[in-house]
C-alpha cells in the first residue's frame, strides 16, 4: 500500500482545523468545525489547532481562540491575500509536515475542497468528503467519518488505519457552532512562508462579489420545488412576512428561476430553521437532508402520496398557488389586527 | 502551433432512480441497474465540444471501469468526440479518491500531449468533487474549478475561466495544461449527432488499457492504493415527524397554518 508522507507512528496528538475568513470574520463552517474539534480534543486531552492563511489576519486570531482554538498557525503574507491553489497548498503542506497532526478538518466550500483535494494527494493520504458526523475512537485513536451514501438511506463509517493526516471535509450547517468565550486565550505561531515565484501561476483577473445570503441560520425557510412553476415571487412574499428567506430544490435552480446559492439539500445548503415550509416539493432524499434539522416542517403538495409528507409535521394537500396566497392573506390580516 | 487536445473525464454511474439498497445487508444491488453518463460530466462534455467548435483540435474521452461501460461511452463519442480511452482492470476496482486520481492521471500521461482535462463538478453517486484537484496534483498541472465559461489563448498557452463564487464570480488565468471542473448545469449539453452513430460504433474508436499497459504501481491502484476503508454501515436514523394532515376549507387551512407558524416562531 502506498504510504502517506507521515504515518500514525509519527503523528502529533492534535486536530487541525483549516480556517477560512470571509467578509471580516471567520466563516460559519470554520466555527462549526472548531466546536466539533474542541469536543473531540476535550475527550482525549488533545490539542486543537487552527490553520489560517491570508493577509492582515491578526484580528481573526482572537475569534479563533474565543471559539476554542488552542494554537493558531498563522501565515500572514501579501502573496496569500487572494486564494490561489499553488500558494495555499504549498504553505499548508509545509505547516502540516512540520507538526504532523493526526487529523485535518476542512469546510466543504469551493476553495477548501480544492485545497483538500490537492493536499490529500500531496500528502498521499485519504480524504473523506462531505462527512455528516465525526468522532474519534478513543481506543484506536482513529477518526471515524460518517458519510451518507447511495440515496441517503445508508450511513457508511470510514476510517484510515495508517495514513495521516486523517482528512475530512464537512459542509456548512452540518455541525452547530458552540459557545463563545471572549476571555479565552491561545498561542499564535507564525508560519514561515516559502514560495518559489515560479510556482505561482494563477492570475486573478477579475472578481465581483455582490450581496450574499446565508441560509444556514435563517429562522424561516420557504422552499419551492417543481410544483411552484417558477413562481418564487409568491414564496418571497411569504418569506418576508415571516422574516425568512427562500430556497429551492435543484430543478428550479437548473431552470434558472432562482440563484444556485439558494439550493437546499445534499448538494446545496443544509439549514436548521425553526420552520421550513416546503411548497410543491416531491421529497427526494437529496433535498430532505437539507431541512432535516428544522424544528417544524410544513409541506404543501397537490399529490396526497407525495414523499415529502413523510418528512413533515404539518401536511396540506392542495395547490400551492392557492394555499400560499391564502396563507399570506391570513398572516397579513392577523398582522393588521395586531398592529390595529 | 499544435492543435488543442482536450481530455474529458467521464464516469459511468448507476441511474439514481434504479439504485437499490438491500435492507438486510445494506449493500448496493447493482445487478439490474442501468447505467448512464454522470449528468455533470455532460456539462464538461458540452464545454469541450464548444471549445472544439471554436478552436478546432480533438477530444479524447477518458473513463475508468468495466468494459460493459462501452455502450455509454460510445454515446458520448457520438456527441462529437474523437476517441475513447477506457482504463479497465479488475485491479482498479475499489479505488477511493487517491487511487482513482492516480489511475486517471496515468491514463492522461499515456494519452500524451494533453492541454486541457475537463471534469464534471462531481459525480451523482459519490458527490465529493475531489477528483479534479487530486488529478491536477498528480499531474502537477494548474487547475480551475466550478467554471461556467472558459477561453484559451493558444499562443500564450493560457486558459482563462469564469468561476462562480459565493455571491458573485471571479475570472482566473492559468497556464496549460490545466485541469478544469465544470459547473453543473452551466450549459445545455447537445444531443448526440446521429450521423456519427455508426462511426462511433466502429471497433477502433476505443482503446482499452489495463494495469499492465498503463504500467501503474500495483500498490497505488484499486483497494491496495486506497487509504480509506469502510468499517461499518448503518441505516440512517429517521427523524419521526408528526405527519398531521390539515383539513377543512382553504381558508380554514390557511388560518390554522397561520396559527401554527405563529406558535412555532
Amino acid at each position: 500500500m502506498v504510504a502517506s508522507l507521515y504515518g500514525a507512528a509519527q503523528e502529533s496528538k492534535s486536530i487541525w482545523v483549516y480556517l477560512e475568513v470571509d467578509r471580516g470574520g471567520l466563516t460559519g463552517v470554520s466555527k462549526e468545525l472548531i466546536t466539533k474539534g474542541r469536543q473531540i480534543c476535550d475527550q482525549l486531552g488533545w490539542q486543537l489547532s487552527g490553520l489560517l492563511l491570508g493577509h492582515h489576519l491578526q484580528p481573526f486570531a482572537a475569534e479563533g481562540f474565543a471559539h476554542g482554538i488552542d494554537t493558531l498557525w498563522l501565515a500572514d503574507d501579501p502573496r496569500l491575500e487572494n486564494f490561489t491553489i499553488e500558494a495555499y497548498t504549498t504553505v499548508a503542506y509545509d505547516a502540516l509536515m512540520e507538526v504532523k497532526p493526526s487529523v485535518l478538518l476542512m469546510g466543504a466550500t469551493p476553495n477548501s475542497r480544492d485545497l483538500a483535494g490537492r493536499l490529500a494527494v500531496r500528502l498521499r493520504t485519504g480524504l473523506n468528503a462531505d462527512c455528516t458526523d465525526l468522532y474519534l475512537d478513543p481506543e484506536t485513536e482513529r477518526l471515524v467519518c460518517e458519510v451518507s451514501g447511495f440515496g441517503g438511506g445508508v450511513l457508511a463509517f470510514i476510517e484510515m488505519a495508517e495514513h495521516r493526516p486523517q482528512m475530512a471535509t464537512v459542509r456548512p450547517g452540518v455541525f452547530t457552532p458552540g459557545e463563545v468565550d471572549r476571555d479565552r486565550v491561545g498561542v499564535i505561531i507564525e508560519i514561515e512562508v516559502n514560495l518559489d515565484p515560479e510556482i505561482l501561476t494563477t492570475n486573478l483577473v477579475e472578481r465581483s462579489v455582490g450581496e450574499q445570503v446565508d441560509l444556514t441560520s435563517v429562522p424561516v425557510l420557504v422552499t419551492g420545488g417543481r410544483g411552484v412553476d417558477g413562481d418564487f415571487k409568491m414564496l418571497a412574499q411569504l418569506a418576508e412576512l415571516l422574516g425568512g428567506e427562500i430556497g429551492a430544490t435543484r430543478p428550479p435552480v437548473d431552470e434558472g428561476h432562482i440563484e444556485r446559492e439558494r439550493q437546499i439539500g445534499q448538494t446545496g445548503v443544509v439549514c436548521s430553521p425553526k420552520v421550513a415550509i416546503c411548497c410543491g416539493i416531491s421529497g427526494a432524499f437529496h433535498f430532505v437532508v437539507g431541512i432535516e434539522k428544522a424544528d417544524v416542517v410544513v409541506a404543501i403538495n397537490s399529490d396526497p402520496e407525495a414523499l415529502i409528507f413523510d418528512y413533515a409535521d404539518y401536511c396540506i394537500v392542495g395547490d400551492v398557488h392557492q394555499i400560499v396566497p391564502a396563507l399570506i392573506e391570513a398572516l397579513t390580516v392577523e398582522r393588521e389586527v395586531i398592529l390595529g | 502551433m499544435a492543435e488543442l487536445h482536450i481530455v474529458v473525464c467521464v464516469k459511468i454511474v448507476p441511474k439514481p432512480e434504479e439504485i437499490l439498497v438491500d435492507p438486510e445487508t445494506h449493500l448496493l444491488q447493482r445487478v439490474d441497474t442501468r447505467s448512464e453518463i454522470n449528468p455533470p460530466d455532460m456539462n464538461a462534455m458540452e464545454m469541450a465540444l464548444s471549445l472544439k467548435d471554436r478552436y478546432g483540435g480533438r477530444i479524447s474521452l477518458l473513463s475508468m471501469g468495466p468494459t460493459y461501460f462501452e455502450p455509454n461511452l460510445r454515446v458520448a463519442l457520438a456527441m462529437g468526440a474523437d476517441h475513447i480511452y477506457l482504463l479497465s482492470d479488475p485491479q482498479f476496482a475499489g479505488a477511493d479518491t487517491l487511487a482513482t486520481t492516480y489511475t486517471l492521471a496515468e491514463g492522461v500521461r499515456k494519452i500524451g500531449g494533453v492541454d486541457l482535462i475537463l471534469c464534471g463538478e462531481e459525480s451523482s453517486d459519490g458527490a465529493t468533487g475531489q477528483v479534479p484537484p487530486g488529478l491536477a496534483e498528480w499531474l502537477g498541472s494548474s487547475q480551475l474549478t466550478l467554471l461556467t465559461e472558459v477561453s484559451i489563448d493558444q499562443d500564450k498557452r493560457l486558459a482563462r475561466g469564469r468561476r462562480e463564487i459565493k455571491g458573485g464570480y471571479e475570472v482566473l488565468e492559468v497556464p496549460l495544461p490545466c485541469v478544469i471542473s465544470v459547473k453543473t448545469a452551466c450549459n445545455e449539453p447537445r444531443f448526440m449527432d446521429f450521423s456519427l452513430r455508426s462511426w462511433a460504433e466502429e471497433r477502433d474508436r476505443i482503446t482499452i488499457w489495463d494495469a499492465d499497459s498503463l504500467a501503474t504501481e500495483p500498490d497505488h491502484i484499486g483497494l491496495p492504493g486506497s487509504p480509506t476503508v469502510v468499517t461499518g454501515l448503518a441505516e440512517a436514523p429517521y427523524r419521526d415527524r408528526r405527519r398531521e394532515f390539515l383539513t377543512g376549507t382553504q381558508d380554514e387551512i390557511a388560518q390554522e397554518l397561520a396559527e401554527i407558524l405563529k406558535r412555532s416562531l
